[in-house]
């Protein structure tokens, strides 16, 4: 009796396997969607939403990371390639190269929104201010020798006092996301990057050696005083809560969530408030993706329905529910263009 | 004799601590397991308590003319009824924030309603509907009640609101229904386990049904019918290594072979279950040989002389003799694939997903990476959901365990 049930059992787990093959990739019913973490949990809102509220199936959802999404993306056209790729930063050309190779030739952008990346302390601790120097200089491998101008040196602070003399005598410990993560490349193009410039030498040796330049700004020190703490940024905030020295760097939404346990440093004199950031003051943003595949519009139910949702005022206007959800709008204009992109299906310049 | 009187003291003293050691080893792994559950279960147990308020929706016939039953603007009604009951409020911004009270699943849940009992329209009826996350978390006093305005989620105007709520018995937590009953959301009042629940169900499915007739069948041959010979070696080998890879090269291999060469579907439960057999299978041939093994000679002698094929010898001698020890093999495999993420990440199970799954080719998720989703969610609600989602993966895991060790007593014939 249980012999044949396991070789019932058995064979139909073979014929489950082996049959479905054609029918399942031939006609895929929900949206497939892809890409960055950081957006994920925007999307999802969308997503959950548009689920909710019109007859077609929620759309699938995978948090893959930037990269990771552009690759499944631009693998081709077709049922089993995903729909759309959320990204936290800009397509790279190399990316459009690989999409233009696979077949992927018309692909429409749509920036959604704006994230505050923050330096966070647990409200124990008294509200820092800095500058974007003051972390470059705090933060970065070499920084420049006071000693030699125009020299680097590995860097010897201990302390934020010994960075900025207004600053508190305490050590410098950060606590920020590892170098796979988008949060992190944005955190040292915007901030790293920003302070450095202010040296001359460095701006400098943009026009020069642009490599080296990189190198100077987006290479975060290796000593401990900046703690690689995971993708999960709801330990940061814990460790954060338990240590009132340390100091975290993430996306505003958690801190957003988590006001009552920390606060958000201000930097160059702006504190990372829903409103600094909108209207670009908090120097510390960066504009959120997404990516469509125009071939699959018409093609997958549900696509032409989900981009209007997402481009409506309701979810990423300045009252909409992404709002809620941490996201910064963009301004009127940019809203409007990015709209009518979405409504004519308009593809981005491919080169 | 007097040397063995001498040393004597000295080895009773030496068992004596060889034996404490022992006793202190399983005390302080007892110990980090009490820890592990009790800060699971004291961050957890309040996820199975939803606050609700309680409104009193008044379906006017007017808001259901000329449209159907499903396109009624259900959340307006929600929304109405909370005018009704703080009359005083007004003004865009104020409003705003009372609306933020309730959840964005209220509307939902009427519609739900009305649907199964149109005969509701024209009624005014008592509902209590879920409290929006930043409410409940205040109601179950995760935020700290010192902390006031600015600092929290909530404001000073919310927090007096609540408080007249509280006052009247219109607030109350109740048992979270909705946690068992619905797949996953990006809001934490409406998240549930049902669709990764689901989704494991379907992998494990799959995976037993493959995995155990094929381990069976690969360890009666390699134990009683396959030669001894350099070629049965290497296969031995290579099955214990293939028991110690790990699970993330599995997923690897599923997304090479099973995704990208036979063109499986993405995220289906079905090329879950693939992967998460050739990651159990090691695991069941082994201790399937090893219960095949521990049944004496004397049996197979037995059968084979009163004139038993060798097959016969097996099947009806062996193998009934060795299926305890089979089954509580296969079941720890199975436990050990419920709990499994790593492999699921690299085929595309690790999504959102809010339809619960109803078959082997639909996207869906499992509840370990269900946990993972939650864990890396900013709302704060969260915290106290992946708890709980953890005790009931636990709970699973404990049934598994037990029933594997309950198999092992029962049919366990000591020679």
């Amino acid at each position: 009796m249980v012999r044949k049930f396991a070789v019932g059992l058995f064979s139909l787990a073979m014929v489950a396997a082996f049959t479905p093959n054609a029918g399942a990739q031939s006609a895929r019913d929900y949206i497939s969607i892809v890409g960055s973490s950081t957006v994920y949990p925007f999307a999802t809102v969308v997503a959950e939403q548009f689920g909710k509220t019109t007859p077609f199936k929620t759309p699938k959802i995978e948090s893959t990371g930037s990269g990771g999404g552009f690759k499944l993306f631009g693998a081709g056209v077709g049922v089993e390639h995903p729909d759309i790729t959320n990204a936290s930063r800009a397509i790279k050309s190399s990316e459009k190269e690989m999409c233009r190779k696979n077949g992927v030739s018309e692909i429409i952008e749509v920036k959604i929104g704006y994230d505050g990346i923050v330096l966070a302390n647990s409200k124990k601790a008294p509200l820092m201010q800095v500058s974007r120097k003051d972390i470059f200089l705090a933060l970065a491998k070499n920084v420049p020798d006071p000693d030699n101008p125009g020299q680097l040196m590995a860097n010897p602070y201990k302390t934020w006092k010994d960075v900025n003399p207004d600053l508190p005598a305490v050590a410098i410990e950060v606590l920020g996301p590892p170098p796979t993560s988008g949060t992190r490349d944005a955190f040292a193009e915007l901030a790293l990057e920003g302070g450095a410039k202010s040296f001359d030498f460095i701006a400098a040796m943009k026009a020069k050696d642009k490599k080296q330049y990189k190198a100077v700004c987006h290479t975060v020190r290796e000593d401990g005083a900046y703690v690689e703490a995971g993708e999960n940024d709801n330990l940061i905030v814990q460790k954060l809560d338990a240590n009132p020295n340390a100091f975290g760097v993430f996306g505003f939404s958690f801190l957003d969530q988590n006001a009552d346990k920390i606060q958000g440093s201000a930097i160059d004199g702006v504190q990372p408030t829903f409103d600094a950031i909108a209207d670009g003051k908090y120097p510390v943003s960066r504009p959120l993706f997404f990516y469509v595949k125009k071939a699959h519009v018409g093609q997958i139910p549900g696509m032409a329905e989900y981009l209007k949702e997402f481009a409506s005022e309701k979810a990423w206007g300045p009252d909409g529910y992404l709002s809620e959800k941490g996201l910064i709008p963009m301004p009127d204009a940019e809203r409007e263009q990015y709209r009518q992109a979405v409504e004519n299906l308009t593809p981005m310049p491919m080169n | 004799m007097d040397i063995v009187r001498r040393g004597l003291a000295k080895r009773y003293r030496a068992e004596r601590r060889f034996k404490a050691m022992g006793v202190l080893a399983i005390g302080a792994s007892l110990l980090f397991l009490a820890m592990l559950f009790v800060s699971i279960a004291g961050n957890g147990y309040t996820a199975f308590q939803q606050t609700h308020i309680r409104l009193e929706v008044s379906l006017e016939p007017e808001a259901f003319e000329g449209i159907s039953l499903s396109a009624a603007d259900y959340a307006g009604l929600v929304k109405k009824s909370l005018r009704r009951m703080f009359p005083e409020v007004s003004g865009r911004g104020d409003l705003r924030q009372l609306y933020a009270l309730v959840s964005s699943g209220a509307g939902y849940r009427l519609r739900e309603m009305v649907m199964a009992r149109p005969q509701l329209v024209g009624q005014t009826l008592p509902l209590w509907v879920p409290a929006d996350d930043d409410v409940d978390m205040l109601i179950k006093g995760h935020f700290g009640g010192e902390a006031s305005g600015s600092a929290t989620r909530l404001s000073d105007s919310q927090r007096q609101w609540i408080d007249r709520l509280k006052a009247e018995g219109k607030i109350e937590k109740r048992f979270n229904r909705t946690f068992f009953t619905t797949g996953d959301s990006r809001e934490p009042e409406l998240a549930g386990i049902r669709g990764a629940v689901a989704g494991s169900f379907f992998t494990l499915v799959v995976t037993l049904a493959l995995s155990f007739p094929i381990g069976v069948a690969a360890a009666i041959y390699l134990e009683e019918f396959a030669p001894r010979n350099r070629w049965t070696d290497l296969i031995e080998v290579n099955i214990n290594n293939l028991a110690a890879v790990p699970s993330i090269v599995f997923g690897l291999l599923g997304l090479a072979v099973f995704l990208n060469f036979f063109g499986l579907p993405r995220s289906a439960p079905l090329v879950g279950g693939l992967v998460l057999t050739l990651m159990t299978l090691p695991t069941i041939i082994i201790a399937s040989r090893a219960a095949l093994k521990s049944v004496p000679p004397s049996i197979r002698e037995g059968a084979l002389g009163i004139g038993a094929s060798k097959m016969q010898m097996v099947l009806h001698h062996v193998l009934p003799l060795a299926m305890p020890g089979m089954l509580t093999g296969t079941i720890i495999g199975m436990a050990r694939a419920l709990g499994e993420t790593a492999p699921l990440l690299m085929i595309g199970m690790v999504a959102f997903i809010v339809d619960i799954p109803g078959s082997l080719t639909d996207p869906s998720t499992v509840l370990p990476v269900q946990i993972y989703l939650w864990a890396d969610s900013p709302e704060r609600a969260f915290v106290e959901r992946t708890s709980a989602a953890i005790m009931i993966l636990l709970a699973f895991l404990i049934v598994m365990n037990a029933a594997a060790v309950y198999l092992r007593k029962k049919f366990e014939k000591r020679w």
